[in-house]
Protein backbone atom coordinates (compact mmCIF):
# COMPACT_ATOMS: atom_id res chain seq x y z
CA UNK A 1 0.00 0.00 0.00
CA UNK A 2 3.33 2.55 0.56
CA UNK A 3 3.65 1.86 -3.30
CA UNK A 4 4.34 5.34 -5.04
CA UNK A 5 4.69 5.62 -8.55
CA UNK A 6 6.66 8.85 -10.57
CA UNK A 7 4.36 10.66 -12.96
CA UNK A 8 5.15 13.88 -15.25
CA UNK A 9 2.94 16.81 -14.72
CA UNK A 10 1.73 17.16 -18.17
CA UNK A 11 -1.16 20.31 -16.62
CA UNK A 12 -2.03 21.94 -13.62
CA UNK A 13 -5.70 23.34 -12.59
CA UNK A 14 -6.07 23.94 -9.57
CA UNK A 15 -4.88 21.41 -6.58
CA UNK A 16 -5.50 18.92 -9.90
CA UNK A 17 -2.79 17.83 -12.24
CA UNK A 18 -2.97 15.43 -15.41
CA UNK A 19 0.05 13.29 -14.74
CA UNK A 20 1.69 11.06 -17.17
CA UNK A 21 2.41 7.86 -15.53
CA UNK A 22 4.41 5.91 -17.87
CA UNK A 23 2.11 6.54 -20.67
CA UNK A 24 -1.09 6.33 -18.85
CA UNK A 25 -2.65 9.80 -18.27
CA UNK A 26 -4.03 9.96 -14.87
CA UNK A 27 -5.38 12.95 -12.61
CA UNK A 28 -3.21 13.68 -9.44
CA UNK A 29 -3.97 15.68 -6.52
CA UNK A 30 -1.35 17.89 -5.93
CA UNK A 31 -1.82 20.13 -2.65
CA UNK A 32 0.33 18.33 -0.31
CA UNK A 33 3.51 20.30 -2.37
CA UNK A 34 4.66 23.09 -2.67
CA UNK A 35 5.66 24.85 -6.26
CA UNK A 36 4.91 22.10 -8.43
CA UNK A 37 4.97 23.05 -12.24
CA UNK A 38 4.34 21.51 -15.60
CA UNK A 39 7.75 19.12 -16.28
CA UNK A 40 8.52 18.04 -12.79
CA UNK A 41 8.03 14.54 -12.43
CA UNK A 42 6.29 13.14 -8.57
CA UNK A 43 5.87 10.28 -6.67
CA UNK A 44 1.63 9.09 -7.07
CA UNK A 45 0.50 7.59 -4.00
CA UNK A 46 -3.58 6.57 -4.11
CA UNK A 47 -4.21 9.72 -6.16
CA UNK A 48 -1.92 12.34 -4.25
CA UNK A 49 1.60 13.74 -5.30
CA UNK A 50 3.74 12.90 -1.92
CA UNK A 51 6.66 14.67 -3.38
CA UNK A 52 8.77 16.18 -6.08
CA UNK A 53 11.47 13.41 -8.42
CA UNK A 54 14.41 15.43 -7.58
CA UNK A 55 16.72 14.19 -10.80
CA UNK A 56 19.86 16.07 -8.82
CA UNK A 57 19.72 14.20 -6.10
CA UNK A 58 19.07 10.82 -7.91
CA UNK A 59 22.99 11.25 -9.51
CA UNK A 60 24.03 12.72 -6.26
CA UNK A 61 23.10 9.51 -4.90
CA UNK A 62 24.65 6.92 -7.57
CA UNK A 63 28.02 9.03 -7.26
CA UNK A 64 27.76 8.56 -3.66
CA UNK A 65 26.94 4.68 -3.61
CA UNK A 66 29.95 4.65 -6.26
CA UNK A 67 32.19 6.34 -3.93
CA UNK A 68 31.11 4.17 -0.97
CA UNK A 69 32.12 1.43 -2.97
CA UNK A 70 35.20 2.03 -3.39
CA UNK A 71 35.91 3.04 -0.25
CA UNK A 72 35.01 -0.21 0.87
CA UNK A 73 37.80 -1.75 -1.49
CA UNK A 74 40.11 0.60 -0.11
CA UNK A 75 39.37 0.21 3.19
CA UNK A 76 40.46 -3.58 2.85
CA UNK A 77 39.14 -6.27 4.95
CA UNK A 78 40.57 -5.91 8.66
CA UNK B 1 11.77 9.38 -19.34
CA UNK B 2 15.15 10.66 -18.27
CA UNK B 3 15.71 9.23 -14.84
CA UNK B 4 18.87 8.00 -13.04
CA UNK B 5 18.74 4.00 -13.96
CA UNK B 6 18.10 2.55 -10.48
CA UNK B 7 18.35 -1.40 -11.86
CA UNK B 8 21.67 -1.24 -13.88
CA UNK B 9 22.96 -5.04 -13.16
CA UNK B 10 26.64 -3.91 -13.35
CA UNK B 11 26.03 -1.09 -10.49
CA UNK B 12 23.97 -4.45 -8.51
CA UNK B 13 27.23 -7.07 -9.12
CA UNK B 14 29.12 -4.01 -7.64
CA UNK B 15 27.38 -3.37 -4.87
CA UNK B 16 26.68 -7.13 -4.10
CA UNK B 17 30.40 -7.15 -3.68
CA UNK B 18 30.45 -4.61 -1.51
CA UNK B 19 28.03 -5.42 1.14
CA UNK B 20 30.10 -9.56 0.59
CA UNK B 21 33.29 -7.10 1.83
CA UNK B 22 31.69 -5.09 4.35
CA UNK B 23 29.77 -7.95 6.07
CA UNK B 24 33.15 -10.44 6.08
CA UNK B 25 34.26 -9.20 9.38
CA UNK B 26 30.72 -9.12 10.59
CA UNK B 27 29.21 -11.68 12.76
CA UNK B 28 25.25 -12.84 11.86
CA UNK B 29 23.68 -9.59 10.86
CA UNK B 30 20.01 -9.36 11.19
CA UNK B 31 18.07 -6.64 9.62
CA UNK B 32 14.58 -5.89 9.63
CA UNK B 33 12.93 -4.47 6.50
CA UNK B 34 9.62 -2.60 7.63
CA UNK B 35 7.87 -1.86 4.54
CA UNK B 36 5.73 -4.81 3.09
CA UNK B 37 6.62 -3.38 -0.29
CA UNK B 38 10.19 -4.09 0.29
CA UNK B 39 9.17 -7.39 1.16
CA UNK B 40 8.06 -8.22 -2.24
CA UNK B 41 10.82 -5.69 -3.91
CA UNK B 42 13.29 -7.94 -2.15
CA UNK B 43 11.52 -11.31 -2.88
CA UNK B 44 11.28 -10.35 -6.41
CA UNK B 45 14.87 -10.21 -6.77
CA UNK B 46 15.60 -12.98 -5.18
CA UNK B 47 17.97 -11.31 -3.16
CA UNK B 48 18.27 -13.33 0.20
CA UNK B 49 19.90 -16.00 -1.68
CA UNK B 50 22.56 -13.24 -3.41
CA UNK B 51 23.09 -11.77 -0.19
CA UNK B 52 26.03 -13.10 2.09
CA UNK B 53 25.40 -16.33 4.40
CA UNK B 54 25.29 -13.76 7.90
CA UNK B 55 23.33 -11.06 6.61
CA UNK B 56 19.78 -11.91 7.34
CA UNK B 57 16.50 -10.03 5.97
CA UNK B 58 13.83 -10.05 8.72
CA UNK B 59 10.41 -8.89 7.50
CA UNK B 60 8.60 -6.46 9.69
CA UNK B 61 4.93 -5.19 10.15
CA UNK B 62 4.43 -2.91 6.93
CA UNK B 63 1.47 -4.25 5.76
CA UNK B 64 -1.24 -2.17 6.86
CA UNK B 65 -3.95 -4.35 5.43
CA UNK B 66 -2.67 -7.38 7.78
CA UNK B 67 -2.47 -5.29 11.22
CA UNK B 68 -6.01 -4.04 10.59
CA UNK B 69 -7.93 -5.69 13.28
CA UNK B 70 -10.26 -8.49 12.73
CA UNK B 71 -12.95 -6.97 14.48
CA UNK B 72 -12.32 -4.17 12.22
CA UNK B 73 -13.22 -6.05 9.26
CA UNK B 74 -16.01 -7.38 10.83
CA UNK B 75 -17.80 -4.06 11.56
CA UNK B 76 -17.11 -2.36 8.12
CA UNK B 77 -18.89 -5.55 6.97
CA UNK B 78 -21.47 -5.03 9.51
CA UNK B 79 -22.26 -1.60 8.36
CA UNK B 80 -23.03 -2.78 5.24
CA UNK B 81 -25.01 -5.69 6.15
CA UNK B 82 -27.14 -4.49 8.80
CA UNK B 83 -27.28 -0.64 7.76
CA UNK B 84 -27.07 -1.02 4.40
CA UNK B 85 -24.27 1.47 3.92
CA UNK B 86 -22.17 1.21 1.11
CA UNK B 87 -18.49 0.90 1.63
CA UNK B 88 -15.44 2.24 -0.03
CA UNK B 89 -11.90 0.49 0.06
CA UNK B 90 -8.76 -0.23 -1.38
CA UNK B 91 -8.95 -3.46 -2.64
CA UNK B 92 -5.60 -5.52 -0.84
CA UNK B 93 -8.84 -5.67 2.74
CA UNK B 94 -11.52 -7.41 0.23
CA UNK B 95 -10.56 -10.59 1.26
CA UNK B 96 -8.47 -10.09 4.31
CA UNK B 97 -10.76 -12.36 6.82
CA UNK B 98 -12.34 -10.65 9.94
CA UNK B 99 -12.87 -12.56 13.00
CA UNK B 100 -16.51 -13.98 11.65
CA UNK B 101 -16.56 -12.69 8.08
CA UNK B 102 -14.72 -10.63 5.54
CA UNK B 103 -16.10 -8.08 2.80
CA UNK B 104 -15.75 -10.07 0.28
CA UNK B 105 -18.07 -12.76 1.98
CA UNK B 106 -20.61 -9.56 2.56
CA UNK B 107 -20.50 -8.60 -0.57
CA UNK B 108 -21.87 -12.51 -1.81
CA UNK B 109 -24.29 -11.57 0.44
CA UNK B 110 -25.28 -8.54 -1.06
CA UNK B 111 -23.30 -5.74 0.44
CA UNK B 112 -22.42 -2.48 -1.33
CA UNK B 113 -19.25 -2.36 -1.87
CA UNK B 114 -16.88 -0.67 -4.42
CA UNK B 115 -13.13 -0.72 -4.98
CA UNK B 116 -10.91 2.36 -5.05
CA UNK B 117 -7.34 3.91 -5.56
CA UNK B 118 -7.94 6.54 -4.09
CA UNK B 119 -10.02 8.07 -1.31
CA UNK B 120 -10.82 11.29 -3.23
CA UNK B 121 -13.60 8.41 -4.97
CA UNK B 122 -15.25 8.17 -2.52
CA UNK B 123 -16.23 11.32 -2.52
CA UNK B 124 -17.06 11.08 -6.06
CA UNK B 125 -19.45 7.66 -4.96
CA UNK B 126 -20.63 9.59 -2.03
CA UNK B 127 -22.28 12.51 -4.38
CA UNK B 128 -23.85 9.71 -6.65
CA UNK B 129 -25.54 8.01 -3.95
CA UNK B 130 -26.66 10.92 -2.14
CA UNK B 131 -29.69 8.74 -0.72
CA UNK B 132 -27.08 6.26 0.79
CA UNK B 133 -24.31 6.57 3.74
CA UNK B 134 -20.80 5.85 2.10
CA UNK B 135 -18.28 4.72 4.55
CA UNK B 136 -14.38 4.74 3.54
CA UNK B 137 -12.42 2.87 5.19
CA UNK B 138 -9.10 4.55 6.27
CA UNK B 139 -6.19 2.46 6.39
CA UNK B 140 -2.45 2.98 5.89
CA UNK B 141 0.59 4.29 7.13
CA UNK B 142 1.92 7.93 6.92
CA UNK B 143 2.32 7.23 3.11
CA UNK B 144 -1.57 7.47 3.00
CA UNK B 145 -2.68 9.32 5.97
CA UNK B 146 -1.82 12.50 4.01
CA UNK B 147 -4.55 11.84 1.11
CA UNK B 148 -6.89 10.67 3.72
CA UNK B 149 -6.83 14.08 5.71
CA UNK B 150 -7.36 15.65 2.41
CA UNK B 151 -10.24 14.19 1.41
CA UNK B 152 -11.86 14.27 4.93
CA UNK B 153 -11.08 17.84 4.83
CA UNK B 154 -12.63 18.26 1.16
CA UNK B 155 -15.91 16.50 2.09
CA UNK B 156 -15.96 18.80 5.33
CA UNK B 157 -15.38 21.71 2.13
CA UNK B 158 -17.94 20.29 0.08
CA UNK B 159 -20.55 19.84 3.29
CA UNK B 160 -20.99 16.29 2.22
CA UNK B 161 -23.78 14.67 4.65
CA UNK B 162 -23.49 10.92 3.62
CA UNK B 163 -20.08 10.71 4.07
CA UNK B 164 -18.14 9.29 6.72
CA UNK B 165 -14.48 7.80 7.59
CA UNK B 166 -13.65 4.25 9.52
CA UNK B 167 -10.50 5.42 10.30
CA UNK B 168 -7.61 2.51 11.21
CA UNK B 169 -4.54 4.70 10.34
CA UNK B 170 -1.28 3.23 12.22
CA UNK B 171 2.29 5.07 12.58
CA UNK B 172 5.65 3.16 12.25
CA UNK B 173 8.10 3.91 14.46
CA UNK B 174 5.85 3.60 18.05
CA UNK B 175 5.39 -0.27 16.35
CA UNK B 176 9.29 -0.44 15.80
CA UNK B 177 10.02 0.74 19.14
CA UNK B 178 8.33 -2.35 20.51
CA UNK B 179 10.15 -4.64 18.21
CA UNK B 180 13.28 -3.15 19.05
CA UNK B 181 12.55 -3.82 23.15
CA UNK B 182 12.22 -7.52 21.89
CA UNK B 183 16.31 -8.39 22.91
CA UNK B 184 14.94 -12.34 21.21
CA UNK B 185 14.61 -10.59 18.10
CA UNK B 186 18.61 -9.72 17.91
CA UNK B 187 18.72 -7.28 15.04
CA UNK B 188 21.48 -5.71 13.88
CA UNK B 189 19.40 -2.28 12.26
CA UNK B 190 16.63 -1.40 9.93
CA UNK B 191 16.09 -0.78 5.86
CA UNK B 192 13.88 2.13 6.75
CA UNK B 193 10.30 2.78 4.54
CA UNK B 194 11.09 5.42 1.79
CA UNK B 195 7.55 6.47 1.26
CA UNK B 196 6.82 6.59 4.82
CA UNK B 197 10.02 8.97 5.19
CA UNK B 198 8.87 10.89 2.33
CA UNK B 199 6.20 12.28 4.49
CA UNK B 200 7.50 12.21 7.88
CA UNK B 201 11.43 12.38 7.36
CA UNK B 202 14.69 11.59 9.49
CA UNK B 203 13.85 12.33 12.53
CA UNK B 204 11.19 10.43 13.98
CA UNK B 205 14.15 7.01 13.77
CA UNK B 206 16.57 8.55 15.54
CA UNK B 207 15.78 6.88 18.56
CA UNK B 208 17.02 3.53 16.62
CA UNK B 209 20.19 4.96 16.21
CA UNK B 210 20.59 6.22 19.42
CA UNK B 211 19.98 2.46 20.85
CA UNK B 212 22.75 1.11 18.57
CA UNK B 213 20.74 0.27 15.48
CA UNK B 214 22.55 1.41 12.24
CA UNK B 215 19.40 2.11 10.02
CA UNK B 216 18.66 3.62 6.13
CA UNK B 217 15.76 5.29 4.46
CA UNK B 218 15.79 3.16 1.42
CA UNK B 219 14.03 3.25 -1.69
CA UNK B 220 12.17 0.67 -3.93
CA UNK B 221 14.69 0.00 -7.07
CA UNK B 222 17.19 -2.71 -6.96
CA UNK B 223 20.03 -0.26 -6.23
CA UNK B 224 18.37 1.49 -3.62
CA UNK B 225 17.99 -1.74 -1.55
CA UNK B 226 21.24 -3.03 -1.92
CA UNK B 227 22.67 0.56 -1.14
CA UNK B 228 20.25 0.21 2.13
CA UNK B 229 21.85 -3.00 3.18
CA UNK B 230 25.24 -1.96 2.24
CA UNK B 231 25.22 1.60 4.42
CA UNK B 232 23.35 -0.04 7.16
CA UNK B 233 26.36 -2.84 7.10
CA UNK B 234 29.15 -0.69 6.40
CA UNK B 235 27.90 1.38 9.51
CA UNK B 236 27.99 -2.09 11.64
CA UNK B 237 31.43 -2.69 10.33
CA UNK B 238 32.53 0.34 11.81
CA UNK B 239 30.94 0.33 14.86
CA UNK B 240 28.70 3.65 13.87
CA UNK B 241 25.45 3.91 14.74
CA UNK B 242 23.51 6.79 12.59
CA UNK B 243 20.60 6.82 10.45
CA UNK B 244 21.29 7.55 6.94
CA UNK B 245 19.12 8.82 3.40
CA UNK B 246 19.81 6.84 0.77
CA UNK B 247 16.83 7.86 -0.71
CA UNK B 248 16.94 11.50 -1.04
CA UNK B 249 15.22 11.76 -4.78
CA UNK B 250 12.35 11.51 -2.99
CA UNK B 251 12.94 11.38 1.20
CA UNK B 252 13.42 15.01 2.04
CA UNK B 253 15.25 15.06 5.82
CA UNK B 254 12.13 17.33 6.99
CA UNK B 255 9.18 14.87 5.31
CA UNK B 256 6.58 16.64 3.78
CA UNK B 257 5.88 19.24 6.30
CA UNK B 258 3.07 20.73 4.27
CA UNK B 259 1.58 17.26 4.19
CA UNK B 260 2.46 17.18 7.80
CA UNK B 261 0.32 20.20 8.95
CA UNK B 262 -2.58 18.33 7.30
CA UNK B 263 -2.60 15.03 8.45
CA UNK B 264 -2.11 16.98 11.92
CA UNK B 265 -5.05 19.44 11.25
CA UNK B 266 -7.78 16.54 10.86
CA UNK B 267 -6.50 13.59 12.77
CA UNK B 268 -4.53 13.35 16.04
CA UNK B 269 -2.33 10.79 17.87
CA UNK B 270 -4.13 7.95 19.67
CA UNK B 271 -3.41 4.55 21.03
CA UNK B 272 -4.07 1.74 18.09
CA UNK B 273 -4.28 -1.62 17.93
CA UNK B 274 -1.95 -3.78 15.60
CA UNK B 275 -3.26 -7.33 14.80
CA UNK B 276 -1.02 -9.72 15.72
CA UNK B 277 1.02 -7.83 17.77
CA UNK B 278 -1.62 -5.58 20.78
CA UNK B 279 -2.62 -2.30 21.41
CA UNK B 280 0.48 0.01 20.91
CA UNK B 281 0.74 3.43 22.69
CA UNK B 282 0.03 6.36 20.63
CA UNK B 283 0.44 4.36 17.37
CA UNK B 284 -2.11 5.43 15.25
CA UNK B 285 -4.50 8.14 14.15
CA UNK B 286 -8.23 9.13 15.25
CA UNK B 287 -10.28 11.94 13.39
CA UNK B 288 -10.03 15.34 15.63
CA UNK B 289 -13.41 16.79 17.30
CA UNK B 290 -13.28 19.63 14.33
CA UNK B 291 -14.07 17.05 11.71
CA UNK B 292 -15.71 14.41 14.35
CA UNK B 293 -18.83 14.44 11.62
CA UNK B 294 -17.05 12.86 9.27
CA UNK B 295 -16.04 9.97 12.09
CA UNK B 296 -17.95 6.74 11.02
CA UNK B 297 -17.47 5.16 14.41
CA UNK B 298 -19.43 8.29 15.93
CA UNK B 299 -22.05 8.56 13.11
CA UNK B 300 -23.04 4.46 13.32
CA UNK B 301 -23.21 2.75 16.84
CA UNK B 302 -20.60 0.26 16.24
CA UNK B 303 -19.21 -2.26 18.63
CA UNK B 304 -15.89 -2.35 20.31
CA UNK B 305 -13.06 -2.68 18.02
CA UNK B 306 -10.80 -4.52 20.38
CA UNK B 307 -9.62 -8.09 19.11
CA UNK B 308 -6.44 -8.11 17.61
CA UNK B 309 -6.50 -11.69 17.50
CA UNK B 310 -5.58 -13.31 14.69
CA UNK B 311 -6.95 -16.59 12.96
CA UNK B 312 -6.72 -19.31 14.77
CA UNK B 313 -3.58 -21.78 14.09
CA UNK B 314 -1.96 -18.57 12.25
CA UNK B 315 0.94 -17.31 12.99
CA UNK B 316 1.21 -13.63 11.18
CA UNK B 317 1.49 -12.08 14.50
CA UNK B 318 4.92 -13.62 14.64
CA UNK B 319 5.81 -13.22 11.15
CA UNK B 320 4.78 -9.28 11.69
CA UNK B 321 6.93 -8.75 14.69
CA UNK B 322 10.09 -10.92 12.60
CA UNK B 323 10.22 -13.71 14.86
CA UNK B 324 9.17 -16.41 12.52
CA UNK B 325 9.94 -16.50 9.07
CA UNK B 326 6.41 -17.45 6.69
CA UNK B 327 8.20 -21.06 5.96
CA UNK B 328 8.09 -21.74 9.74
CA UNK B 329 4.89 -21.65 9.79
CA UNK B 330 3.29 -25.23 9.97
CA UNK B 331 0.17 -23.64 7.59
CA UNK B 332 2.76 -22.11 5.18
CA UNK B 333 1.94 -23.10 2.06
CA UNK B 334 -0.03 -26.09 3.44
CA UNK B 335 -3.76 -25.35 4.36
CA UNK B 336 -2.58 -21.68 3.88
CA UNK B 337 -1.97 -20.28 0.41
CA UNK B 338 -2.69 -17.26 -1.59
CA UNK B 339 -5.79 -18.99 -3.28
CA UNK B 340 -7.07 -20.16 -0.03
CA UNK B 341 -5.91 -17.50 3.07
CA UNK B 342 -6.06 -18.33 6.14
CA UNK B 343 -4.34 -15.03 7.77
CA UNK B 344 -3.85 -11.57 6.27
CA UNK B 345 0.50 -12.07 5.62
CA UNK B 346 -0.94 -14.41 2.96
CA UNK B 347 -3.44 -12.38 1.60
CA UNK B 348 -1.93 -8.61 1.13
CA UNK B 349 -0.04 -8.15 -2.06
CA UNK B 350 2.35 -6.49 0.84
CA UNK B 351 2.59 -9.55 3.01
CA UNK B 352 5.25 -11.60 4.13
CA UNK B 353 3.76 -14.84 3.31
CA UNK B 354 2.23 -14.15 0.29
CA UNK B 355 5.82 -12.71 -0.75
CA UNK B 356 7.48 -15.74 0.42
CA UNK B 357 5.29 -17.95 -1.57
CA UNK B 358 5.35 -16.02 -4.46
CA UNK B 359 8.68 -15.80 -4.77
CA UNK B 360 9.88 -18.80 -3.05
CA UNK B 361 12.06 -18.38 0.37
Amino acid sequence: MCLAVPGKVITISGDIATVDMLGNITTADISLIEEVRVGDYVMVHVGFAIQKYNEEEAKITLDLLKDLAEAVEKDGIR
Amino acid sequence: MAFVNFSDDSTAKLLLDKIALASQSLGQVRLMEVCGTHTMEIGRLGLRSLLPKNIDLISGPGCPVCVTPGSYIDAAADLALSYGARIVTYGDLIRVPGIHTSLEEAKSKGADIDIVTSPLIALDIAKAHAGQQVVFLTVGFETTTPASAKAIMNAANEGLQNLSFFVSHKIVPPALEILIADKQLGLSGFILPGHVSAIIGQTPYQFLADQGLPSAITGFEPLDILAGILLVTDMLRHKKSAIVNAYTRIAKPQGNPLAQELVYRVFRVADALWRGIGKLPQSGLTITDEFGFFDATKRFSMGNIDDSEMPEACSCGDVLKGRIKPVECPLFGTSCTPSNPVGPCMVSSEGSCAAYYKYGA
